[in-house]
């Protein structure tokens, strides 16, 4: 048999430090995204509990820890990514396998949020937009979602066909976050 | 402009895609008869003042909103998601159904 090597989408080509802001990419791991059933939000919230220690989040929050996270992912979805989801949970939602299918970035250090501040619309304060928030929005035309995961840190997450766009136009405002000193 | 999204709060246009006058959630039963159904594909009030509208938070949510808009002024009043507004309707139609 052939012997094929996984290869992460921005193999290669990461990590990145323009100014203060490193981009590295992250793995991704296992990632299921989770769809309730009509009327299954609570159920399946608890098996969720019982099985991998977090609840389901609420729109634009997080739940879990580094590692095994659930993201808020749109209405009535949620993406588990890290452990692979416990067989039970197919009993109150629709389990779809999205590994592979996202490449996932991690923009870190004083500036980030300037960086993406030029990509997005939505208000990045951390006043408003904490830390374990999240949001499905635009960056540049594609759709992303992008959690808080610290004061200067975040994660971005693009479909895996847009990697080496959303590497372009991250480093872009990279550059320009950084010359403006 | 900027809609007000139930799940995501206020968001910049740019998210959303715009359908039209929220007719598609009472749509005509099949066969509801050809007048009905021209006037549910073509006929469209179109006054000035406030329109009921149905919205897609394509680039966020992915939830069908309706927003309620001027047309005039452009003051957009507020948004439900369109499955709460579908299932409140179906379930007054079930009611009066079940009189008569």
């Amino acid at each position: 048999m052939v012997d094929l090597k996984a290869k992460t989408p921005l193999d290669g080509m990461v990590p990145v430090t323009i100014g203060t802001v490193t981009l590295r990419e992250l793995d991704g791991g296992v990632m299921t995204s989770l769809s309730p059933y009509s009327g299954q939000e609570k159920v399946l919230s608890d098996a969720l509990k019982s099985s991998h220690g977090m609840a389901f989040p609420k729109p634009n929050r997080t739940t879990g820890r580094e590692g095994a996270r659930a993201i808020w992912f749109g209405r009535a979805q949620a993406m588990l990514t890290g452990p692979m989801p416990d067989a039970g949970l197919a009993k109150h939602a629709a389990l779809t396998d999205q590994s592979d299918a996202w490449v996932v970035v991690e923009l870190k250090g004083a500036g980030s949020t300037d960086v993406l501040a030029r990509l997005t619309p939505i208000d990045l304060r951390d006043s408003i937009f904490k830390s374990g928030h999240t949001a499905r929005t635009d960056l540049m035309h594609m759709a992303a979602s992008i959690t808080r995961t610290g004061m200067d840190s975040f994660v971005v997450m693009v479909f895996r066909s847009m990697a080496q766009t959303l590497l372009h136009d991250l480093e872009k405002a990279m550059a320009g976050v950084a010359s403006r000193g | 402009m900027r809609l007000p999204c139930p799940l995501c709060g206020e968001r910049d246009l740019r998210e959303f895609y715009y359908q039209g006058a929220a007719v598609s959630l009472t749509r005509p039963d099949p066969d509801a008869g050809a007048d009905a159904w021209a006037d549910y594909v073509h006929l469209r009030e179109n006054l000035p003042g406030d329109l009921e509208e149905m919205w897609h938070h394509a680039q966020g949510c992915g939830a069908w909103l309706v927003v309620t808009r001027n047309t005039a002024t452009h003051v957009v009043k507020g948004a439900k998601l369109a499955m709460d507004t579908k299932r409140a309707d179906t379930k007054r139609a079930d009611t009066k159904g079940a009189r008569t």
